[in-house]
């Protein structure tokens, strides 16, 4: 982009910039008008609470007393102290095995979730895209499970995965596919698939409505000329179809991962206080509100931020040299 | 070589028929113009030849085979679709060895193939470009070269001149032309709503209005004598004159046409007479538009530069077996049972 812009203001001539320069600077000026309410708005709900959240992180203010937070530099996430043994004990942030529990099961729910919902949602969005009767109505109740708060779903699917009275458990033993009632949400080995579940049957309507936009860009006469050529429907799909949706597939990847990577709600209904599944909103609002480490849960909150801000640069990053390297 | 019958084709789409019914015969090595005006079935026609639609009744047949069920792939078919169909990620060389790669020959041959259609079709400096990179003119001869790398039996072209600009349309069309030319053995069906394409191109023309038949002739006969209203107003450029009532009464007909250059400016004694309201100047001829007493003017045409000017009144004379007489139902009226006629 700055290249390209770089490029082309050097390409017009003097001239025409000097006759050009009042209008232009009319331009920026009118530009500038339009986006200072964007900007303000911003500033006020965004920029403002994370410089704040940035700046506790580096003192140690707790709930009960915010205004008298003292700065104590780098403590919250990492301090040591030399014992008169001569042996090194290490705190804060980044030497808590809690934290690194969090980010490891973050990263796992984000990895495992994304790829199901991006493989359910392409699948979903393919068979959307096809002609048959009804279809609006298909795409219309498909988007259900998007529309509920994901509070009620979980609520929802908490009682479903119930192990006392939840449905599923009945299916399953009345199939006989469980010998006994399990506790989904509760036991450590299946805590993280249930909340896996609950996510994927939730926003793969998003996902297949974010590549179905994409579906709908590509110029339906490639297919008809692939028709022609006699190219294997497979094929077409790998070699036509999956390239030229790959920029709305960048982006819902984008979006999901996003989300995911931020996950709390489901969780906090879910399965609450275990170890298996929090991750690192659950753990920063642990230390926030109910802990009363406040400085503490701002470290893990800055940390969240600057970890979801390194994944999504190295993503569009990686994306845009692999787009080029493509030509 | 392929010689295309179709015999009572019909398709419908859902209750609504758009072809009700076509039989004909394309010659093999034939270049075929279906030309007729929006919504008349041309393109439909031509789907149905390529098996991008399957054919409600009826038969088609290539060479005496029945492919009805055939895939497009296993017809022999090439196409070239208005809005190019490139593939927009892929290269000049790509869009044009892809069909061909996956036919499964080998490597070198495809490379040979490509290479040679891109230097009958001046693509040989493009063949690393993307479509997007090229002008309109330049991708639509890239569709076409994807088209003749398939060396196909049969060409369809579906109105491929549309969305270029007029200049480059004649360039375009000539092209075509010399492309026929060079594959005199392939049978070529060409779709538009552009009679002058067809007049130009065609060694036979088929009017199509409404999902029929209307006229299957070479351009000279459906010029000379078209077999209904439709047709005499279809091709030829500007429109026929059409006369009813007082004017063809004479002739014994319900309607009579006549065309802009089969009408001459006497100085007396004129068949007719008007008031001129407009001319057009092309230089080198012009149109005439007369007031004559019918719904619309009458256009006449004159060498070179008319010096007529509005209100003037001028005598015209329709030359001899130059008019057209259609009954009632718009059906011409044959030229025997002509009689008392000026």
């Amino acid at each position: 982009m700055t290249e390209l812009s770089l490029e082309s203001a050097s390409a017009v001539p003097e001239a025409r910039s000097v006759i050009g320069s009042d209008l232009s600077a009319q331009r920026v000026r009118s530009a500038w008008i339009f986006l200072a309410p964007t900007l303000f708005v911003l500033a006020v709900v965004a920029g403002w609470p994370l410089l704040r959240t940035i700046y506790f992180s580096f003192t140690n203010a707790s709930l009960t007393n915010l205004s008298g937070a003292e700065f104590v530099g780098l403590k919250n996430y990492l301090s040591w102290i030399t014992l008169k043994s001569g042996r090194v004990v290490y705190s804060g942030l980044l030497a808590d095995p809690a934290w690194w529990g969090a980010v490891w099961n973050t990263l796992k729910f984000t990895l495992i979730s994304v790829s199901v919902e991006t493989a359910l949602g392409l699948i979903v969005a393919l068979v959307l895209n096809a002609q048959f009767p009804g279809r609006g109505l298909v795409r219309a109740a498909i988007l259900i499970p998007w529309a509920i708060p994901t509070i009620v779903s979980a609520k929802m699917w908490a009682w479903m995965l119930n192990d006392q009275f939840g449905i599923l458990n009945d299916i399953f033993m009345g199939l006989g596919l469980v010998s006994q009632k399990i506790a989904w949400t509760a036991s450590p080995d299946t805590a993280m698939i249930a909340v896996l579940v609950v996510d994927v049957w939730k926003t793969t309507p998003f996902m297949a409505l974010l590549i179905l936009a994409g579906l709908q860009m590509v110029p339906g006469d490639i297919y008809e000329a692939a028709r022609i050529d006699g190219v294997h429907p497979v094929r077409v799909f790998c070699r036509l179809t999956l390239p030229l949706i790959r920029p709305a597939l960048m982006v819902a990847i984008i979006f999901r991962m996003l989300d995911s990577l931020r996950i709390f709600d489901l969780i906090y209904v879910l399965t609450p206080n275990n170890a298996q599944t929090r991750t690192m909103s659950v753990l920063a609002r642990e230390n926030l509100f109910e802990f009363d480490k406040f400085a503490y849960g701002a470290a893990a909150s800055t940390m969240l931020f600057l970890i979801i801000a390194t994944i999504t640069v190295l993503y569009m990053w990686l994306g845009r040299v692999n787009l080029e390297g493509e030509r | 070589m392929a010689e295309i019958q179709l015999r009572d084709i019909r398709k419908s789409f859902g209750a609504y028929e758009v072809i009700k019914g076509v039989s004909m015969d394309i010659r093999a090595g034939e270049f075929m113009v279906f030309v007729g005006p929006s919504g008349c079935g041309k393109s439909t026609l031509l789907r149905l030849v390529a098996g991008l639609e399957e054919i409600t009744s009826g038969t088609l047949s290539f060479d005496g085979q029945v492919v009805n069920q055939l895939a497009p792939p296993k017809r022999g078919i090439a196409m070239v679709f208005q809005s190019y169909a490139l593939y927009p990620h892929m290269t000049v060389f790509e869009n044009m060895s892809f069909g061909m790669q996956l036919a499964g020959r080998d490597k070198a041959q495809c490379k040979q193939r490509v290479e040679a259609a891109a230097e009958m079709l001046q693509l040989t400096p493009y063949l690393q470009r993307l479509p997007r990179q090229l002008s309109g003119g330049q991708r639509q001869r890239v569709a076409i070269g994807r088209a003749i790398v398939r060396d196909p039996k049969v060409f369809l072209f579906d109105e491929p001149l549309s969305n270029l600009d007029a200049a480059l349309r004649v360039a375009t069309r000539l092209e075509i032309a010399k492309l026929h030319r060079s594959m005199h053995k392939t049978t070529m069906i060409y779709v538009t709503h552009d009679q002058v394409e067809a007049m130009t191109l065609a060694d036979r023309i088929c009017v199509l209005r409404d999902g029929l038949v209307e006229q299957v002739g070479t351009p000279l006969e459906l010029y000379e004598s078209p077999n209904s209203l439709f047709v005499a107003g279809f091709i030829g450029s500007p429109k026929m004159n059409f006369l009813s009532g007082e004017f063809s009464r004479p002739y014994d007909a319900h309607t009579i046409g006549i065309r802009a250059e089969h009408i001459e400016i006497t100085p007396h004694g004129g068949h007719w007479a008007g008031t001129v309201v407009h001319s057009e100047i092309l230089g080198s001829d012009s149109y005439v538009y007369l007031d004559v007493g019918s719904v619309e003017p009458l256009i006449v045409r004159e060498n070179g530069v008319s010096g007529h000017q509005p209100g003037q009144r001028l005598q015209i004379t329709p030359m001899e077996g130059r008019v057209h007489r259609f009954d009632a139902t718009g059906r011409a009226i044959v030229a025997s049972t002509m009689r008392g006629a000026a």
